[in-house]
């Protein structure tokens, strides 16, 4: 249920996402989602891959600080009122959702919804109950 | 103007009552604070032994460090019945350095605040503004009791409240500002902002001290306050401010009040003396203060000493603006700031690496300070509040520590410059 997501820190310099990106493309891996957060003065870019624990190693040996976190990648209908919907057993739940990000699959009636909670096994009880569907790590780093 | 005819004495007049005093000195101090006995006796010095001036050298060094073991009053030399004062350092970097003063030195440093503002060209008949902080700090009233010694007219203002100052200036028609020089340089930058023309005002003189400043700053306040611009140095161990001062007539170097603090200049590593011109360590003696003396105190100010004679009429040695110290204190809007207390902080925050860098930059005329972490994987998180946090946490510990904010950059991790020896620990922008 859980999808291991990584966390890459990141100065506000131009040029260290390019970095980032070219390292992991000289290594094969593949982005399938990604998302950056950023402040006046750092950024975060969190990132799910096709093969996460190499990407996290590569990534050191390069210098960055890099963290793992589980997500929830949840599907989402694609049509007005999906999203909302969704949030709805959430908010109904009393769950907290410390960010979010989304994309689309390439084929197929669904989006995907990327969530990260604090607390992951009571929100992963609370949406599976509401009848919505979780994918599972290796379904997302096969995408 | 010379106010005591001290000032004008000829070397050897003047060597010969350096040594009647320095050996009276040596000998008060022996018998009175065991701390020094116990430190000539190591050394293997008596007071006779000081035959000359050059003797001097066999007596050992005073560092703030033997102030510290000796807090706070172990090194007075007279009952605390016989103490009327005491000043103290803000104590930033440990127990603060407590200094006393008898009711006759509280008359000695005034009589040395006069001699100061004279040698500014100040009077009497002048109305002094003074915006130095009163209170523990020893410039507000150091130069309180100077100004009054002169019989010049003071206003006791302190530090801060610019718009009133600014007011005051205007009402008053003060002719004489003391302050630090970035005070100053604020207090210009308001005038401007308020559209007074600087001119108008009736400022003639500028008295700034306390932190290191340029030339160019001194050309800046001039022409911004419409005055001349005298530097004053002084430090509390050694009395506070009055040590010396530089002339109206010359403006180039601080006259030394060599009849009552005996100067040298000691190599900054091996602490050997060095002879006169060369750039060192300054080291005080105070000859003539009762209730606190020191002998050999080392000030971690950069400065030589020059004894061509000055067009002033003064025979005592000047020495050049100090700009530099020995160790890595950093002087942050008027306030001592020590690499080693920040790092203090970072290192109580659990998981923060121990790399970190002070930059340190001047805009307009304030001091900023940004200090840079590394980010290592045990404080990361891939929320941003929780690093928003993390760092407003070591913003601030640091505020509540020096008393004085700054900007916390977080950086990745190797980012910052290692060295093979010493780390650099400070970058410093600001000209001085």
């Amino acid at each position: 249920m859980k999808v291991e997501q990584i966390a890459i820190f990141l100065e506000n310099r131009s040029g260290r996402l390019a970095e980032i990106t070219a390292i992991l493309a000289e290594n094969g891996i593949n982005i399938r989602a990604l998302s950056l957060a950023d402040t006046a003065d750092f950024g975060i870019l969190r990132l799910i891959v096709n093969d996460n624990d190499k990407a996290k190693k590569i990534l050191k040996e390069n210098g960055f600080t890099v963290g793992k976190t589980e997500v929830l990648v949840v599907e989402v209908p694609d049509h007005p009122g999906g999203l909302a919907g969704t949030l709805k057993v959430i908010k109904a739940a009393n769950l907290n959702v410390e960010y979010m990000y989304a994309f689309a699959q390439r084929s197929g009636q669904t989006g995907l919804i990327i969530f990260r909670f604090d607390e992951v096994d009571l929100a992963i009880a609370a949406l599976q109950k509401a009848g919505l569907r979780i994918l599972t790590g290796e379904e997302v780093y096969a995408i | 103007m010379i106010f005591s005819d001290q000032e004008t004495l000829s070397r050897d007049q003047l060597q010969i009552l350096q040594l009647d005093r320095l050996q009276k000195l040596v000998a008060r101090v022996y018998e009175k604070v065991p701390y020094y006995k116990g430190k000539m006796d190591a050394a293997g010095v008596v007071p006779q032994d000081i035959k000359t001036l050059e003797d001097i050298r066999k007596l050992p060094f005073t560092t703030k460090e033997d102030l510290r073991k000796n807090y706070p009053f172990g090194l007075f030399t007279v009952p605390m019945d016989d103490v009327v004062r005491v000043h103290a350092s803000s104590g930033t970097t440990g127990k603060p350095t407590v200094v006393g003063y008898t009711k006759e030195d509280i008359k000695l440093w005034a009589g040395l605040m006069a001699r100061s503002l004279s040698a500014a060209g100040v009077t009497k008949s002048d109305m002094i503004q003074n915006a130095y902080g009163y209170g523990l700090f020893t410039g507000g009233l150091g130069a309180h009791y100077g100004a009054e010694e002169l019989g010049a007219t003071v206003i006791p203002i302190s530090g801060g409240q610019t718009k009133r100052q600014i007011t005051i200036m205007q009402d008053f028609g003060s002719t004489v500002l003391l302050s630090t020089p970035s005070y100053a340089l604020n207090l210009a930058e308001a005038i401007a902002d308020a559209g007074i023309d600087p001119a108008s005002l009736a400022l003639k003189v500028g008295i700034f001290g306390a932190e290191p400043w340029s030339e160019n700053m001194r050309e800046e306040l001039e022409r911004k306050l419409s005055l001349k611009a005298i530097d004053i140095y002084g430090l509390s161990e050694i009395i506070g401010p009055g040590v010396a001062v530089g002339c109206i007539e010359e403006q180039k170097g601080l006259h030394i009040f060599e009849d009552h603090f005996l100067p040298e200049i000691v190599d900054r590593d091996t602490f050997e003396p060095l002879a006169v011109g060369e750039e060192g360590e300054l080291v005080f003696t105070t000859l003539t203060k009762t209730a606190f003396p020191v002998i050999r105190y080392r000030t971690k100010d950069i400065s030589r000493l020059i004894d061509t004679p000055c067009s002033c009429g003064r025979s005592f040695m000047r020495m050049p603006k100090v700009t530099g110290r020995t160790d890595d204190m950093l002087i942050i809007r008027g306030v001592n700031v020590f690499p080693s207390q920040i790092e203090h902080v970072l290192m109580s925050v659990e998981g923060v690496e121990p790399h970190y860098q002070i930059i340190v930059d001047r805009q307009g005329s304030m001091d900023t300070m940004e200090v840079q972490v590394e980010v290592s994987e045990s404080v990361f998180s891939d929320e941003i509040k929780k690093l928003e946090g993390l760092s407003k946490r070591i913003q601030a510990e640091i505020k509540d520590l020096i008393g004085s904010s700054c900007k916390i950059s977080l950086v990745e991790p190797k980012t910052i410059a290692r060295s093979e020896g010493k780390a650099q620990r400070v970058i410093d922008k600001r000209k001085i």
